[in-house]
């Protein structure tokens, strides 16, 4: 009984609570939408041609275009594995896959909002060190496997 | 407080100005090429036809976690005194939590102002790039080998992320 009347009266004011949060973010939701809906015009298929076939420059190339995408992270494998037919280094693939999902800079609005602009800031720009530093501990793991 | 009250409630908020100055990108697109901002909607309407549903589910989510979740238990299990625990949840919830990055920000953000650290909340998201049903997928693409190493690396790295965050943003997990 006492456990009924502890949810009754908690329900309330975690409703409110829930609804107003929404409210606050709805706005930036669908501002983060509208603008991916742009960006999907001028990103989509044109990844290739981002890459300049130098193996040191690439990698660089690949985090930044990583950076600017978005999506689930299997969009993310999906196009590594075109680039990689396509010629693009596994190391220059594997730090556009790491930056795709860890580094976001279309979210960062809706991230800084939630989250506060510093942590945002700086998880962002550590994320995208970590993206090379990722990329290029597992392409030299896997050339010492044998 | 009758003066901030009175500030807040004429002024428009950062969020609709965000969404404001997306509209006007919108138009300033519409004016150069109507095509490309009518496909733009178009991609638009599709992503937000997968995401009410979605929206749904993180509705019930966070009301469920502002019922049974009080500061105590998160600060107990993602704040300062969590510890190793602390971590072990971080890399858990991060490889079993799906869904888009913009639906995840607000359940952290609510976990945050119960009083969870940031560099868990860091960790958290860093392991969003390993995920179990998507192993398959990225076996396919790359192989077994790279994705047994690509995801030893990504929570090996999302621990040291997780410090180094905190380090530079500092812990300021504290109860709402």
């Amino acid at each position: 009984m006492n456990n009924r009347e502890t949810f009754r009266a908690r329900t309330g004011p975690a409703f409110r609570r829930t609804v107003g949060l929404f409210r606050t973010v709805l706005p930036m939701l669908a501002g983060i939408l509208l603008l991916i809906g742009l960006l999907h015009q001028f990103l989509s298929d044109s990844y290739p041609k981002w890459f300049s076939g130098n193996y040191l420059l690439d990698p660089l190339i690949g985090a930044v275009a990583g950076s600017v995408s978005f999506g689930i992270p299997i969009t993310s494998y999906v196009a590594g594995g075109e680039l990689l037919q396509a010629g693009v280094s596994l190391l220059a693939v594997t730090a556009f896959v790491m930056a795709w999902t860890t580094v976001g800079l279309v979210m960062i609005p809706i991230e800084a909002s939630e989250l506060g602009l510093r942590f945002t800031v700086i998880r962002n720009l550590v994320n995208f060190v970590f993206s090379l530093l990722v990329a290029i501990a597992t392409v030299l793991t896997l050339g010492f496997l044998p | 407080m009758t003066a901030r009250r009175h500030r807040s409630s004429g002024k428009i908020g950062g969020r609709v100005k965000f969404l404001l100055f997306v509209l006007g990108l919108y138009g300033v697109t519409a004016l150069f090429d109507p095509a490309l901002a009518m496909a733009a909607l178009g991609y638009f309407a599709v992503m937000l036809v997968k995401v009410v549903p979605v929206l749904a589910l993180v509705f019930v989510v966070l009301l469920l976690t502002n019922i049974f979740l009080n500061p105590e238990k998160i600060r107990r299990h993602l704040g300062r005194e969590s510890g190793l625990k602390g971590w072990l949840y971080a890399v858990a919830a991060g490889l079993f939590i799906s869904g888009p990055p913009y639906l995840l920000f607000p359940m952290l953000g609510e976990l945050k102002r119960h009083g969870a650290r940031n560099g868990l909340l860091a960790a958290i998201l860093y392991n969003r790039n390993v995920k179990i049903h998507f192993l398959p997928a990225i076996v396919y693409y790359f192989g077994l080998r790279y994705t047994v190493v690509l995801s030893f690396y990504i929570i090996l790295f999302s621990l040291i992320n997780g410090k180094l965050v905190e380090l530079l943003v500092g812990d300021d997990s504290r109860p709402a």
